[in-house]
């Protein structure tokens, strides 16, 4: 299967001179870059590890893609994302999220059903990968 | 002249001259301001009319009481201070009126409309009126919970993030059973979409009841998750009969993870406040349709403007509200629909006569409320949806996703293919009014669903002249497409 959170997931990947348009929208838009990273990609897993404090002072693309670049190279068998922070008053929150780098493989997620009283279920979503411990998840 | 013992001699005086008229009067900070179209009958003088609405509207009946002179009456009457005409519109005007806080429940749409759109409206010296637009002060609008999620928490509870949100409600409206019903919400999910909706009309009849339904969409919500990695929802339509049936499926759906319900327009005021109450309690997001609002808000001359239900609204406390596409099935001139869409998102929204917006409105910290385009709209016409419309909205897309002929995956697919690679060239500083099409007919040379939808519903387009369009533009404008 093939995780669809994120901006552009229903695209191809994008490649590095893609992704680099998108930063260049963000920083134009006065937005602060941040890289993360993660092998559990629950769709509730809203904290993924921060590759580095978010860019707040960077102002050029090519900033942003080295650290893209580092943090592959670091863990490139993760999922990366690319977010855009936006500090003005009313939004105070991300404005654009976009997946970088993906694992090779991505066995996708169990559904388990716990069924209770009156036809009723109560539902969990396990991710196969995240069934290994946390670094040999995507190995 | 409200001081003057004559102002209380016994019989019928001009509502203009029993203090309802006060063209010196210099709004306070804390009023509430009020400007309706009026419409007075042949003979009616137009500020007397404005006057009789202050009254009517306020403390006055129809004829002279003794009683006010045990009150501070000044303060408690409504003052018209400004009536124009109309622009291009003879024998309309519009009139200011302003209203001091105190008249007002602190927290209560239902006072406040209780007076403004009380009464009045069947007044007989007016041939008709409309409200066109309020100022709430920020001191009122304090008194109000607001949305109980709003735009920005809704999109991190969710993880969806710089792009419109997709949408689809499950057709046909009636018939399904719940299980078949289920099946259309797993479809349109997985395919890509992030909502599916009950219709408005949708609560618990004969051939399928709501506890069935709830439990249906709930595997389908979930299954879809589990296939995408992506949280999902079904808005869970919870209107009833009475409040307590709401608070059991409210509650039901709490209880199955659902992470949003709605309720339609027509449970009324009081309905959408407690229900707005239970949400903010119960960590759910709160979708409004607005079954009903076209009785009264479509027409110029007569009704309430809908500019003036989303502020109502925004203040009631939903997260979502049907506000109007430009180039679907239903009403909506563009520069209207503007209007409508920055009283729902915006921090402050600025006075524009030209989108009928005809204030300046501090809200004040209250959270923003998300716009929902849909009805009959499609994938070919993603590039105006999103110039018009921006990307704080939902779009959904009913007929476009199930009508698709590929089936209902492929419709949600290529809806969010379409809409992804829009947002992405836009980014990128693409001029997408002009080259969308060429851009989603590149999409569609790897996107298979996409090309299917594109030449299923490449010629379809609502070209009707609107009805509600803004006064302070030469001609009714007409949705481009």
């Amino acid at each position: 299967m093939r995780i669809t959170q994120g901006t552009f997931s229903f695209l191809p990947d994008l490649t590095d001179t893609e992704v680099s348009a998108q930063i260049d929208y963000a920083l134009a838009q006065g937005w602060a870059i941040g890289v993360e990273y993660t092998d559990d990609p629950h769709p509730r897993n809203c904290y993924w590890e921060m590759w580095g404090n978010p860019m707040f002072d960077l102002r050029d693309a090519a900033g942003a893609m080295t650290e893209v670049h580092a943090c592959r190279k670091a863990h490139p068998h993760t999922y990366i994302r690319v977010n855009a922070f936006d500090a003005t008053r009313g939004f105070e929150t991300t404005r654009l999220s976009f997946i970088v780098n993906r694992p090779a493989t991505e066995p996708g997620f169990l559904l388990k059903r716990h069924e209770v009283g009156g036809r009723q279920i109560q539902y969990t979503i396990e991710s196969y990968a995240a069934q290994a411990p946390e670094g040999r998840r995507y190995e | 002249m409200g001081s003057t013992p004559n102002r209380y001699k016994s019989g019928v005086m001009p509502y203009a001259q029993m203090g309802y008229w006060d063209p010196d009067y210099d709004p306070k900070e804390t009023d509430v301001i009020a400007v309706f179209r009026i419409s007075p009958q042949d003979g009616v003088d137009p500020i007397e009319a404005a006057a009789a609405v202050a009254g009517e509207s306020s403390t006055a009946t129809w004829t002279v009481v003794w009683t006010d002179r045990l009150t501070a009456c000044d303060a408690y009457r409504a003052k018209a201070f400004r009536v124009v005409p109309v622009p291009g519109a003879p024998g309309q005007y519009f009139s200011y009126i302003a209203y001091d806080i105190d008249l007002f429940e602190e927290g209560s749409i239902a006072n406040l409309t209780a007076s403004i759109i009380g009464n009045v409206f069947g007044f007989k010296p007016l041939k008709a009126l409309r409200l066109e637009d309020m100022r709430i002060p920020v001191a009122y609008l304090k008194t109000f919970q607001g949305p109980p999620t709003g735009i920005v928490v809704e999109r991190e509870r969710l993880d969806k993030f710089g792009r419109p949100l997709l949408g689809a409600t499950t057709k046909p409206k009636l018939g399904l059973s719940s299980k078949n019903y289920g099946r259309v919400v797993y479809e349109a999910l997985k395919g890509g979409l992030d909502f599916v909706k009950d219709d408005e009309n949708i609560n618990s009849q004969p051939f399928m009841h709501w506890r069935d339904r709830f439990l249906y969409c709930m595997e389908a919500v979930n299954k879809a998750s589990a296939a995408t990695g992506e949280v999902k929802g079904h808005y869970l339509n919870v209107t009833a009969a009475t409040m307590e049936d709401m608070y059991e499926r409210a509650d039901f759906a709490k209880q199955l993870g659902s992470c949003i319900v709605m309720i339609d327009l027509v449970i009324g005021y009081t309905a959408i406040q407690s229900m707005a109450k239970w949400a903010r309690r119960n960590d759910m997001i709160l979708h409004l349709h607005r079954a009903g609002h076209g009785t009264y808000t479509r027409q110029k001359a007569h009704g309430v403007s809908f500019r003036v239900i989303a502020k109502w609204m925004r203040m009631a406390g939903v997260d979502h509200i049907h506000a109007g596409t430009v180039v679907g099935k239903l009403e909506g001139d563009p520069n209207v629909i503007k209007g409508i869409y920055s009283i729902c998102r915006d921090s402050f929204t600025k006075q524009n006569l030209e989108h009928g917006v005809f204030f300046d409105q501090d809200w004040a910290g209250l959270r923003k409320l998300m716009p929902v385009a849909s009805g009959g709209i499609h994938a070919g016409q993603m590039h105006q949806l999103i110039t018009y419309l921006g990307e704080d909205v939902v779009l959904q897309f009913g007929g476009g996703t199930i009508g698709h002929p590929d089936g209902i995956q492929a419709g949600a697919t290529a809806n969010r293919v379409a809409l992804e690679v829009m947002i992405k060239a836009r980014n990128e500083g693409r001029d997408i009014w002009n080259e969308g099409p060429q851009i989603l007919a590149e999409a569609a040379k790897w996107c298979s669903p996409l090309r299917a939808a594109l030449d299923t519903w490449k010629d379809v387009t609502f070209n009707y002249q609107s009805t509600d369009t803004a006064d302070f533009v030469p001609t009714p404008t007409m949705a481009e497409a």
